[in-house]
């Protein structure tokens, strides 16, 4: 790496000559080593599904979410240090109650996302902080209807269709685009959501995950888990096709 | 009044001179409220309106809300103070959600956490100006309960506030208590009705537009806004 | 409760008349009288304390079953009279207190440490007293039976019997004359448990006649070596 040794890559106050910032980059590796994440959007809601990597037989099945409810109305799915993510969430929590306190109504998607952006940003400023090593994508459906953000290490957010972050982001990205998202239903959706995060999941590198589905629905406006027989469904369709694509390698 | 020399410090304490002011009195107010048991759970009505004074000024307000699945609230008194309790309470909901262990606050809890809040304001001798009502079901059967500024708080199967204590606490009691768990819904409809056309009729600062609340194991039901027949001349 | 600003009254207004008239002090009471009475008697072995169960505020009857006495070990319980938010509020204290106590200490508190505790916490609140008028009953650490009676901010003293609430007046002296034998000649046997739970009933029923905050149930602990039971005995509910 060209920046290690040359002592530019060392604080988040200093750039480097040809005008980067080191450490905003190392957190983004950061974020890059973690099971995938990603949202869709489609005009009946947001999806979001996380490829959870299970490190240890150990672990109580279903702890230490990396999907959280903000408020009613806003999912929060994170990529990165799990640590980090959950600061970045208490942060989204604060930042729409006291959105709620002032104006007595729920934040919008637009506001959230700036807010968010706004605290991630500030950690990329000062010799004393370090960057936070978890991006996070933040599903959200408010008057203007659905909508789907992503918040970065940099601070930087866009506004997206489809987004995925993490290990797999370049084959989920690739998936993504290939779906028609302003014609699908919110089911069709979860299923789809399902099926990219088994795929892009590297069965030779990390061995067990819990895929993690959540949706915001139009119709309900509430963030929750996806019911039990709509997620096995769509986890047993997502294990279909990744055997059938094996099938046909083969 | 004239408070307009205030210093404003941003507090819900106002500064007149060199005296700390408080809400020192109800300002915008809603009247009597009653809620009962009857066999299926908890029935409780409040009407709409808010009076400034003896001025019938709003007429469609709703004092009557729900919080959780098996919990309504029902409120008398300041409706400032009531609308800031109901802004709490969202709060707290959304707080009790995050935690995702699958436990919900019941009636009981949300009595036990008004009852707090209400009397921490009447020891800053900043009053929460309202007599409460909480209506729920837990664990199989209908809870009803009262809290108020002062932060006294009680259970009971029959519950008024305000002028409702002269009148309508004894209609409610002559008809429910001893036999909580014999009045049909039918019968529980008629019993708020009867109250609020009795309390229509004699309190000055009540109006014949109310909703009716009922909490049973099936959750709860607000009604729209509605009206009893009511006769002046006979 | 009145919502008419009854409650309040407009002090002083600006002093000089600066403020342009406008009134500098306003009161909000933020007190009430719940009633309710409160019986404790101690014996040579055993100690009673009995408490009546109607809340009420002015002429409203807020509940017929509200529970003014806790029992707060197998061998004390503590009654309260007076106003019923600053009760609550002071058992509840008081038992966070105890199970503070014991995490630190692993063991109950003693009756006279709790009374020592009841009286401090009373006094922490001398300037905007808890208007709860106490009364703590139950075995000493030689097994004797004691009553402790507190006033609103903390005072207290052992007495052989003694009545606190809107009946004291009425009862007190009755139960004087029938448990300390007051201007009584001829019995001064000790009472026997039987013959004090009957005076307590009697107490009751004499005071529930006349006290229109005294009523609808009584409560009775009986605390002995044994640890503490409880009786339940109906009263007038007019």
């Amino acid at each position: 790496m060209s920046s290690i040794g040359t002592g530019y890559d060392i604080s988040v106050s200093t750039y480097s000559p040809d005008g980067r910032v080191f450490q905003v980059e190392y957190a983004s590796k950061a974020v890059d080593n973690s099971g995938t994440a990603i949202g869709l959007r489609v005009n009946e809601g947001v999806v979001l599904a996380v490829e959870k990597l299970v490190h240890s037989k150990l672990l109580v099945p279903r702890s230490n979410r990396r999907i959280q409810t903000v408020d009613t109305h806003i999912g929060v799915a994170t990529a990165g240090l799990l640590a980090d993510s959950r600061h970045i969430i208490n942060r989204v929590r604060e930042e729409a109650q006291s959105f709620r306190d002032i104006y007595k109504y729920q934040v919008p998607g637009k506001t959230i996302a700036d807010r968010v952006g706004q605290y991630v940003q500030a950690y990329t400023l000062y010799s004393s902080v370090r960057p936070f090593g978890s991006s996070a994508i933040i599903g959200i459906v408010d008057n203007g209807g659905p909508h789907l953000y992503m918040v970065e290490p940099s601070g930087v957010y866009w506004d997206y269709f489809g987004c995925a972050v993490g290990k797999g982001k370049q084959a989920a990205k690739t998936e993504i685009e290939k779906l028609k998202l302003s014609e699908m239903s919110i089911l069709d959706a979860v299923k789809d959501a399902a099926r990219i995060i088994y795929a892009v999941h590297d069965n030779a590198k990390d061995k067990e995950f819990e895929l993690e589905l959540s949706w915001i629905t139009k119709e309900s406006g509430k963030h929750q888990f996806v019911p039990k027989e709509i997620a096995e469904e769509a986890e047993g369709l997502a294990k279909e096709s990744l055997n059938q694509e094996e099938m046909k390698d083969d | 009044m004239n408070f307009d020399n205030n210093n404003n410090n941003n507090n819900f304490y106002e500064s007149v001179g060199n005296v700390t002011k408080q809400t020192t009195r109800p300002i915008v107010t809603g009247t009597s409220i009653i809620g009962f048991k009857y066999r299926d759970g908890i029935m409780i009505a409040a009407d709409n309106l808010a009076s400034y004074g003896s001025l019938a000024r709003f007429k469609s307000v709703e004092r009557i809300f729900p919080v959780g699945e098996f919990t309504c609230i029902a409120g008398s008194g300041d409706l400032s103070d009531f609308q800031y309790i109901k802004h709490l309470l969202e709060s707290l909901m959304i707080k009790e959600n995050y935690i995702d262990d699958g436990h919900v606050l019941t009636a009981p809890h949300i009595h036990e956490y008004l009852t707090q809040i209400l009397y921490g304001r009447r020891s800053k001798l900043n009053p929460l100006w309202n007599s409460l009502i909480i209506g729920g079901f837990h664990d199989g059967e209908g809870y009803l309960g009262y809290a108020d500024l002062l932060g006294t708080a009680h259970k009971s199967s029959t519950i008024a506030t305000g002028l409702g204590t002269q009148l309508m606490h004894p209609l409610l009691r002559k008809s429910v208590e001893g036999r909580e768990n014999e009045v049909t819904e039918e019968e529980a409809i008629e019993i708020v009705n009867d109250c609020m056309r009795v309390s229509y009729y004699r309190d000055a600062r009540s109006l014949n537009k109310f909703q009716r609340a009922k909490i049973t194991a099936k959750g709860f039901e607000i009604t729209e806004p509605y009206s009893v027949d009511v006769v002046w001349h006979e | 409760m009145n919502f008419v600003p009854t409650a309040l009254e407009f002090d002083t207004y600006g002093q000089n008349g600066q403020n342009g008239g406008v009134p500098t002090s306003l009161y909000f009471d933020p007190y009430d009288n719940n009633g309710g009475t409160a019986l404790g008697l101690s014996g040579e072995d055993y100690s009673i304390v009995a408490s009546d169960t109607r809340q009420s505020s002015g002429f409203d009857i807020y509940s017929r079953c509200d529970q003014k006495a806790t029992k707060l070990t197998e061998n004390s319980v503590l009654a309260l009279g007076g106003f019923r938010a600053d009760g609550r509020s002071l058992t509840k204290r008081i038992i966070q207190r105890m199970e503070w106590y014991r995490h630190a200490h692993e063991k109950e508190m003693s009756f006279r440490a709790i009374s020592q505790l009841l009286s401090v916490t009373l006094y922490s609140r001398r300037f905007f007293p808890y208007y709860a008028f106490s009364l703590l009953g139950g075995l000493d650490e030689n097994g004797k039976g004691v009553v402790c009676s507190f006033d609103s901010v903390g005072s207290y003293h052992d007495e052989p019997s003694c009545v606190v609430g809107s009946g004291s007046a009425l009862m007190q002296s009755f139960v004087d004359n029938q448990i300390a034998f007051h201007n009584q000649q001829v019995n001064n046997e000790p009472i026997s448990l039987e013959k004090a739970i009957r005076i307590v009933k009697d107490s009751f029923d004499g005071v529930a006649e006349r006290d229109i905050y005294t009523g609808d149930s009584l409560d009775i602990f009986i605390i002995t070596r044994d640890g503490v039971t409880t009786e339940q005995y109906p009263l007038r509910k007019d």
